[in-house]
């Protein structure tokens, strides 16, 4: 296939994916926001919002010092902003852009979804939103990235559009899970003291509705909420959705597929490969013990430069 | 202006036979039924996407184009004289175009006047003695028809660079079928949704070498470009990649696209990118859509652009007037379907005609297109009318003009119901190397306001589906 459908493919759907992980850092921080301080809401809850999205410095440059970063701002900046390269606002306008330059690539189910959601985007008013309104938004947004993986899902042959599609997918929610660990780690490092408090009970799990698995972490672990099992089922539960392993076994298996079509292996596959290794035959003391910070440190810059990679061998 | 035809009704009140059906149809179905159901045909093409950009329009960069629910019915035996008309018109234009770029017998002939090839902006030199594979240089093209009493068709004009449209024939069709599905039980309609295997069949006939299975591709301007739902649309109908500029390159005058297993090899070329932008280094230098070197893989006979280069020598509105002498010429025979008069204001007695009528008649640009920069003499006022006489005079070769024609109506839903609106026609005509192929009907384009004769998307014109009855 052409690279340039290929390389709009794999942004399009690195672009719903960030479009999702934000309406939930969204919901989590308003949710965190409501909790009484002494239940572990915090005051700079919105600037780690800010921080987890990853666009800290763009939103330093118009609205002023992080610790002062304010509601409305936030929302306004994350949600809207076409100031924002990375606001949901834009995410839906590049996809849709990316969407139409590759209409001959997407089946009409995926397209329907793109662009009906960016139709009901023009629909929400361009001022500051009520809670409601930012609560019915953030809905219609995650709503939007399950139809349109639903649609891709069903109804897309399966064949090297569909491995590119879904690995700007994986890379994405690889990268999100580990933006959020790194923004958090600290409240997840175990410190005696504090083990089994209302404040920490709080903020682990409000990680893990950011990553909508505090139900699936009852089923998991059928134990009460504790850091380093919280670190355990976002890093390396193969049954977590949006653990890093997870995404790493979607991933490596979607550029195998890829190889295979194409009868030859590159450099892209053997660092998927090996990240996924790192991934496997490993417990969370061990990472831990190396340092939980370090470690995502170090994923999240080698996942960047699988994304290089990618891009490298077969988008340009 | 003499009373329009109608395609319907006659002047009688009584119902043409080919409209029985759904003229008693129409009467039977209560009026917010069909409304409801144009609503829906909007809503569907909004959500396809089915949009075109005006340029120059702002806050309205994609727009529909109105579609209006009122089938256009053509019978049979019309569309066998129109079908062998355009057919005949087509293959004259081919060797015109062939001639012009080598013997030129025709203006040797003196049949065509010579500035009319050397002085126009289309002629390419670039094309001259080179041969294009299997001697075919419009492959696709549009020609317009319009209709003034029950047995006369004239061709309006000639489009033989990239016409657009063919999208709207086959959305617009598909649209009816869903909503329409009982019209259609009535009748026997000539189905159209062939046209994505004729086109792909004529693309592959053109390739410049046998042996292997062509590679096609349509190129694409992209997405910014107002047909843009069309390319994309016809890349999916024929399974081809639509590529732009950027995924092409030229390596030993071969030309290859980008693919994500390495450079793959392009035959044909179907192009929907002006001939000014196709390659920077041969054309116009600031085209970024275009393709460096694709102009030496063409001359090396590595490729088929479709269609071919310098074709809008053959389609500008001064050439048009000489269509029925270059059609005997070439032919020998007489044209099937005859042109619209047409006075050439570049010659003296013609110009002092057309100043001395312009309230009644058509000017228009020899180059415009779109409906831009012409005068409906009938539709204008005085200060108007001075206006134009001022810009004609001033360059009288750039203008031509027509009797303003009492184009036919069509019953049209308008919004105090069905009522009478002019239209014309663009059937398309595929000339592959083994053969033309024509599907029956074309884009029926339907000037929305009242008395209007503006068809054109750009000015508010609308469509709808024209049937062509197979008994």
């Amino acid at each position: 296939m052409l690279s340039r459908t290929a390389d709009n493919l794999y942004w399009l759907t690195r672009y719903v994916e960030r479009a999702d992980c934000l309406a939930r850092i969204l919901d989590v921080s308003q949710r965190l926001s409501y909790t009484p301080v002494t239940y572990g809401g915090s005051t700079n809850e919105w600037a780690s919002a800010v921080l987890t999205a990853g666009c800290e410095d763009e939103f330093v440059a118009r609205y002023g010092p992080l610790e002062d970063a304010k509601e409305e701002d936030v929302v306004s900046f994350l949600a809207f902003s076409p100031e924002n390269s990375s606001s949901i606002r834009n995410c839906f306008e590049v996809a849709r852009t990316n969407a139409r330059s590759v209409r001959t690539a997407l089946t009409s189910e995926m397209w329907d979804v793109i662009n009906s959601a960016w139709i009901e985007l023009q629909s929400f008013p361009n001022r500051a939103l009520t809670r409601d309104e930012l609560s019915r938004f953030l809905a219609f947004v995650k709503e939007t990235s399950l139809r349109f993986d639903g649609a891709t899902f069903r109804t897309m042959l399966r064949n090297d559009a569909y491995w590119f599609a879904r690995s700007g997918a994986q890379l994405e929610r690889a990268d999100n899970t580990a933006r959020i660990l790194d923004v958090k780690y600290h409240v997840l490092l175990p410190e005696k003291e504090h083990v089994g408090g209302p404040l920490d009970y709080f903020q682990w799990a409000s990680i893990l509705r950011s990553v909508s698995a505090l139900t699936a972490f009852h089923w998991v672990y059928r134990d009460s909420v504790k850091p380093w099992l919280v670190a355990d089922l976002l890093i390396l539960n193969r049954q977590m959705p949006r653990s890093l392993a997870a995404c790493y076994e979607q991933l490596a298996r979607n550029l195998d597929d890829i190889a295979s079509a194409y009868g030859r292996q590159g450099p892209s596959q053997r660092l998927a490969r090996s990240m996924q290794a790192r991934l496997t035959n490993r417990t969370i003391d061990d990472i831990f013990q190396h340092g939980l910070h370090e470690f995502i440190s170090e994923f999240i810059s080698d996942n960047n430069k699988l994304g290089a990679e990618i891009t490298e061998q077969y988008l340009t | 202006m003499p009373h329009a035809f109608d395609e319907m009704s006659s002047t009688d009140g009584s119902v043409r036979p080919a409209y029985e059906t759904l003229q008693r149809w129409l009467a039977s179905v209560p009026q917010d039924v069909l409304d409801h159901r144009r609503k829906e045909a909007e809503f569907i093409f909004r959500r396809i996407g089915i949009t075109f950009a005006v340029y120059g329009e702002q806050n309205a960069q994609e727009r529909l184009i109105p579609f209006d629910i009122v089938p256009r019915i053509i019978t049979k035996d019309e569309w066998g004289t129109l079908s062998k008309g355009l057919e005949q018109r087509v293959k004259a234009l081919n060797m015109y175009i062939a001639d012009v770029y080598a013997k030129r017998e025709v203006l040797k002939a003196g049949v065509v006047p010579e500035n009319l090839v050397y002085q126009n902006p289309a002629f390419r030199p670039e094309m001259n003695g080179q041969r294009v594979p299997h001697d075919l240089y419009v492959h696709i093209a549009g020609i317009d028809i319009v209709r003034t009493d029950p047995d006369t068709f004239y061709v309006l004009e000639d489009n033989a660079r990239t016409p657009s449209g063919v999208s709207y024939m086959l959305e617009n069709r598909e649209i009816m079928l869903r909503l329409f599905p009982e019209l259609f039980s009535m009748h026997k309609v000539a189905p159209v949704d062939k046209y994505g295997d004729d086109l792909l069949a004529t693309l592959r006939s053109l390739a410049p070498h046998g042996g292997h299975e062509p590679n096609v591709a349509i190129l694409t301007p992209g997405i910014y470009n107002s047909a843009y739902y069309e390319h994309s649309f016809l890349a999916d109908k024929l399974g081809v990649d639509l590529v732009e500029g950027r995924d092409l390159f030229v390596k030993d005058a071969v030309v290859y696209m980008r693919t994500t297993e390495g450079p793959k090899r392009v035959d044909v070329i179907y192009r929907r990118l002006d001939d000014d932008f196709l390659d920077p280094l041969v054309f116009r230098r600031d085209s970024q859509l275009g393709v460096p070197g694709l102009m030496s893989a063409y001359h090396a006979g590595n490729v088929t652009l479709t269609n071919a280069v310098g074709t809008g020598v053959a389609d500008d509105k001064a050439v048009y007037s000489y269509m029925p002498d270059i059609i005997r010429f070439y032919l020998g025979e007489e044209p099937l379907l005859p042109n619209v008069p047409t006075w050439r204001c570049r010659e003296p007695d013609h110009l002092k005609y057309v100043l001395e009528h312009l309230p009644e008649l058509v000017v228009k640009e020899v180059h415009g297109s779109g409906g831009y920069g012409m005068l409906v003499g009938p539709a204008s006022d005085k200060a108007q009318i001075e206006k134009f006489r001022a810009k004609l005079v001033a360059d009288p070769a750039n203008f031509i003009a027509q009797p303003t024609l009492a184009l036919s109506t069509c019953p049209t839903m308008v919004e105090k119901g069905v009522a009478p609106r002019h239209v014309d026609l663009r059937p398309f005509i595929l000339s592959g190397s083994d053969k033309v192929r024509i599907v029956p009907g074309g884009l029926t384009r339907v000037a929305m306001k009242e008395g209007s004769l503006v068809v054109n998307s750009s000015q508010g014109g609308g469509t709808k589906d024209t049937w062509v009855l197979d008994a």
